[in-house]
Order: structure tokens, then sequence, then C-alpha cells
């Protein structure tokens, strides 16, 4: 790739990619600086004893990653994670797929439709989390009062350790307005020949669902599946607002456990440590959709 | 649904057999599902609304009304100053003023780089589009901890600039997004303007940002939202009561023991959530369109 520089080029071409790096140099440096240095600054500072100071650290290798692993509410914090992770991606996507298949369908006021259920995705934030404390209030809330008109007793939602994570679950469906319009326009993209032809072949709306929509849609649910991953670890939000972690730690993510331990408990090599392996982790899932998603961009504009 | 296509069934009740009673079939189930999720998707404005105009006595009525039995107006106001040391006011124009400036410095830097990616020809660009690829699902809490310290050194905590700066040097989401539309503009309107002599300076400010204003808008809209929402930047950088942003000052309304003057807070809510609202209705063509067409959670 590189002895592409060493060939020669005509004056023109030289002052178009001048051009180019100028216009890209902003960005370039704002990589450089707020990103790739950083992230190497946060690897080294990860093998060293930092606490509050940068001066007079000391290399202590790996001790940071050991601390970690030996911290029992690392790995709560890990499965906490795990479980609001795998939670998103099955019922987000499920949701996000269904509210996408209805806005496929030919009836009048689809538009506002979209509208209204795209509403709670773009209101997402500290105003919003603190109406769902209320919503979920076991005693007065507005949840466990309709539960209790169709005789369910409702559970304590996020002031119990076992209801929490279910609880920001079925809070994060509100907020599938992305994926369910990335799902919508993968499924306008779904060629008609092919509902044709099956319809020929005379199969009934689930053969066509299953058979057509989903092998067409996997590379845009792949996608919807990795941003929603992506989004799960971006809930601080809600846990700061909602439950900070609690009850005891059962909603402590890896998010919460790195501000914890930043900027609580001033263990910031440990923070470093733990911000290094978030880092790997959704590298790693930008690298899979990149290897294995290669159709996830819509260039209908 | 290509229901009208499906080949005709002899067997089952008449709606069944016929095309007609199958779509209007179809019709119902389709609005039996979309107006009661509509529903359940408005109830939190509707509890947040309600909230905000009750006396404090109604808040905890049980059961919980959704429309007040008396609108209490007054509750906005006295949200609005009457908790004692946050000032909603001061926080309006931070968030305003770190907003309005983000969004024009990623307008800047982003129609830059997007207009390179797309228009013009280098060695090493398919590497550093990667890079842009390669960044884009990247969430800036991944980057906090270092960011932090990068920004202690510079001696920029407790100021705006940990939020203001950043901007300025381009964001890989709306850098794609925009390249994505300028693919879509035709080359031969870029070799006329060469033809007349026009650099890429003329090209880009005079063909390229007229013509992709939807573009711009959706990234606006985009940028308007997250930031006007963003807690956690601003939550770390910034200490002092006078600098804080609104989302910020609002969590400060929540009583430390529980005894949140929840109709005050809820009055104090709803008012932050209006500018969100209103953008989103008036812009919300350019944001279902853009997000469709990168496939980008917004």
């Amino acid at each position: 790739m590189f002895r592409r520089f060493l060939r020669p080029i005509s004056p023109s071409a030289r002052r178009e990619e001048r051009i180019f790096y100028l216009f890209i140099l902003p960005w370039v440096i704002g990589l450089v600086v707020f990103n790739a240095g950083p992230v190497l600054g946060m690897l080294g500072l990860s093998f060293t004893d930092w606490r509050i100071s940068l001066d007079n650290l000391s290399f202590i290798g790996l001790e940071n990653y050991a601390k970690l692993f030996d911290d029992p509410v690392f790995w709560v914090s890990v499965g906490n994670t795990l479980y609001i992770v795998v939670g998103r991606v099955v019922f987000g996507t499920a949701f996000a797929l269904l509210l996408a298949i209805l806005l496929n369908q030919k009836v009048p006021g689809i538009p506002f439709f979209r509208a209204v259920y795209y509403l709670p995705t773009v209101t997402a934030g500290v105003a919003v989390a603190l109406v769902w404390i209320w919503i979920f209030n076991p005693r007065l809330g507005i949840l466990n009062y309709f539960l209790k008109q169709i005789g369910i007793q409702g559970p304590p939602w996020i002031y119990s350790s076992t209801w929490v994570k279910p609880s920001l679950i079925l809070m994060s469906l509100f907020q599938v307005g992305p994926n369910m319009i990335i799902l919508l326009a993968g499924l306008q993209g779904v060629p008609k020949e092919l509902y044709e032809s099956a319809e020929i072949d005379g199969a009934g709306n689930w053969a066509k669902f299953r058979n057509v929509t989903l092998p067409m849609l996997s590379p845009v649910l792949f996608f919807v599946i990795i941003i929603s991953v992506v989004g799960s670890f971006q809930n601080f939000t809600e846990i700061r607002v909602m439950t900070q972690g609690g009850p005891g730690e059962s909603s402590n993510v890896l998010i919460w456990y790195l501000w914890e331990n930043s900027f609580v408990f001033l263990q910031l090599g440990v923070a470093a440590a733990v911000a290094w392996i978030m880092f790997v982790i959704l590298m790693a899932l930008t690298g899979l959709q990149f290897r294995l998603g290669r159709r996830w961009v819509f260039y209908e504009v | 649904m290509e229901k009208q296509k499906a080949p005709q069934r002899n067997d089952g009740p008449a709606w069944r057999r016929s095309i007609k009673g199958r779509r209007v079939i179809s019709i119902i189930i389709t609005f039996a599902l979309l107006i009661p999720i509509g529903i359940v998707f408005i109830l939190p404005f509707i509890v947040m609304v309600s909230t905000a105009l009750k006396p404090l006595n109604q808040v905890f009525a049980f059961p919980p009304r959704l429309i007040p039995e008396t609108f209490q107006w007054q509750n906005f106001p006295d949200g609005w100053y009457g908790y004692g040391y946050v000032d909603f006011t001061t926080c309006t124009w931070n968030s305003l003023k770190i907003t309005v400036n983000n969004i024009i410095g990623n307008l800047v830097s982003c129609t830059l780089a997007a207009y390179a990616f797309a228009r013009l020809k280098a060695r090493g660009k398919n590497f550093f589009f990667a890079l842009v690829l390669a960044t884009m699902l990247l969430p800036i809490e991944a980057l906090v901890v270092p960011q932090y310290v990068l920004f202690n050194r510079l001696g920029w905590l407790n100021t705006h600039l940990p939020l203001m700066v950043p901007p300025w040097f381009g964001w890989p989401f709306f850098i794609f997004l925009l390249r994505q539309f300028f693919l879509t503009i035709p080359e031969e309107l870029v070799d006329a303007a060469k033809i007349d002599g026009a650099g890429h300076a003329r090209i880009l400010m005079q063909i390229f940002i007229p013509l992709s204003k939807p573009a711009l808008a959706t990234l606006a809209i985009f940028a308007f939202i997250g930031n006007w929402n963003n807690f956690f930047g601003p939550l770390l950088y910034l200490r002092e009561p006078s600098i804080q942003t609104l989302p910020v000052c609002l969590v400060q309304y929540q009583g430390a023991y529980g005894n949140t003057d929840w109709h005050l807070m809820m009055a104090v809510a709803t008012i932050t959530v209006i500018p969100v609202l209103l953008i989103f209705i008036f812009g919300q063509r350019y944001f279902v369109e853009g997000i469709a067409t990168t496939g980008v959670k917004g």
C-alpha cells in the first residue's frame, strides 16, 4: 500500500491530494488527540499504580488486571452487562422487527405511527429516566396500577434485585426507534419478485416470512444486533439517574463499574484496565460487523 | 403484505376465500397492534405532563389519574425558579451555547472531511476511510477515562472546552452520513464547474452545500438531540453549578432522601423536553431518512 506513494503522479493529482489531506486534517487531528492518544495512554496507565496524580507512577505490570479479575463486583458487573445485552438484543430486536413489519403494511397513517414510535428515542435522557422512576414506583406507579386492573400483583421493578434488570430491558424497548427504521428500510429493500415467486410456489405468510424476509434481512438484522450490543454498553444515564447500580450491585454494569472506580473510588489504574477491556470488546464487535456483515449500508436516499 | 396476489383458497369461511375480506382482516389486525403500541409509547409523556400539572397531594393519590383534577400551571414557574441552588435559566443558556457551537463545529468539520472522502482522489484515502468506519461504532464511554486525563492536563476541567472543542474535529458518524449523500450528487455538475474554473472550495460551497440541505439538516438534528440530551460529559467535566447544563441541573432535583418534589421536577422535565419535541416534529422527515440512509444509530 505504501509503495503507491513512491510512484510519480501529475501535478494536478498532487494538488488534489493536498486538498484531500487538508480537508480531512481536522478529523485526523481529532482522531489522534482525542481518540488514539488517549487509548494508547490508557493502555499504558493500566499497567501503573495510578490513583489520583500522574506523578510518581510506578510500573506494576498486570497487577491492575489481576486485581480486577479478583474483584467479585467486577464479575457481577460483567454478568449484569451480559444479562442486559442478551435481553436487549433478543427482545429489542424482535420488538423492533415487529414494529418495522407493522410500519411496512399498506395502511393509512403510517408516517404518524412511525413518528410516535420514534419519539421516545429522541427524548431519551434524564427527563424521561426520571419519569420512568415514577412509572416503576411499586405502590403508586402507573405500571403496577394497570397490572392491578388486569388482576396481576406487579413486582417492585427497579427496587428489587431480581426485577431491576428486566425493568431496564423493558424500558429500553421504548428506544428501539433507530433499529426499527433500519429494519423497515431493510424490509422495503427486499425485492418484490421474491415474494411473488414464493406465492407461485404456494407459500403462506409465515413461509414467506421464514424463507424470504428473514434470509434477505439477515445482514440488516446482524447490523441491528451489533448496534444493540454497543448501545447496551451506553446505558449510563438510566443507571445513574434510576438505580445507581443498585439495589446492591444488581444493576452494576460495566459502564457504572468504570464510573465508580474512576470518579468515586479513584482507582484510576483499575479503571483504565476496565476501559481498555471495554474498548477491546467494542472494537472486536466493530470488526465482526465488517467481517460478517458486508451489506449493512443502505445507499438509497 | 402482498395478500391480493395470494392464490385463492377454496376452504375456510367466506372472508378467507375472498381477497377483499382477507385484506380487510389484515388491516384490522394491523391497526389492532399499531394503535395500542402507539398509546403505550405516548404514555410516559402523558405521565410526565400530568404529574407536572398536579398539586403535590394529588401526585401521591391512588389510583393515579392521568388527567389531573385541577391544572396547577403554577408548577412551571415554581419548578423553574423554586429550587434553591439550581438556576435553570443559566443551565438552559449553557446547554444552548454548547449545543449551537457543537452543531456548527460538526457541520463544518464533517462537511470538509465528507467532501474529501466522496470526491477527492488521493493515495491513502482507503486507509483513512477504513479508520472512519472503524471508529464509527465506538461509544464515547469507552474513552472517557483517558479523555478525562487529557482534559485535566490541558486545564480544561470545569470549563465548557471539553464539550465544545472536540466537535470541531469531526465525528465519524456524520462524516460517513454526509459522504453517502455527497456520492449521490451527479458527477456532471462537478465537471461543469471545473470547466468554469471553479476550485474545490467553490464547488463545495456552491454545489455540494446547497444540494445537501436535507442531509445537513439531518446532521444538525442529530447533533442537536445528542448534545441537548448529553448527560455523561457535563456530569464528568463540569463541577461548578453556574456552568452546568440542563440534564445535570435537572437530576439535582432528585431529593437525597426520597422526598422529591415530583410535580415541580416533572414541570421542569417537561420544559427541557419541549425543544427536542419541536425539533423532532419539524425535522421528522429528514430524521427518519437520515437513519435509513446510513443505518446509523441517532
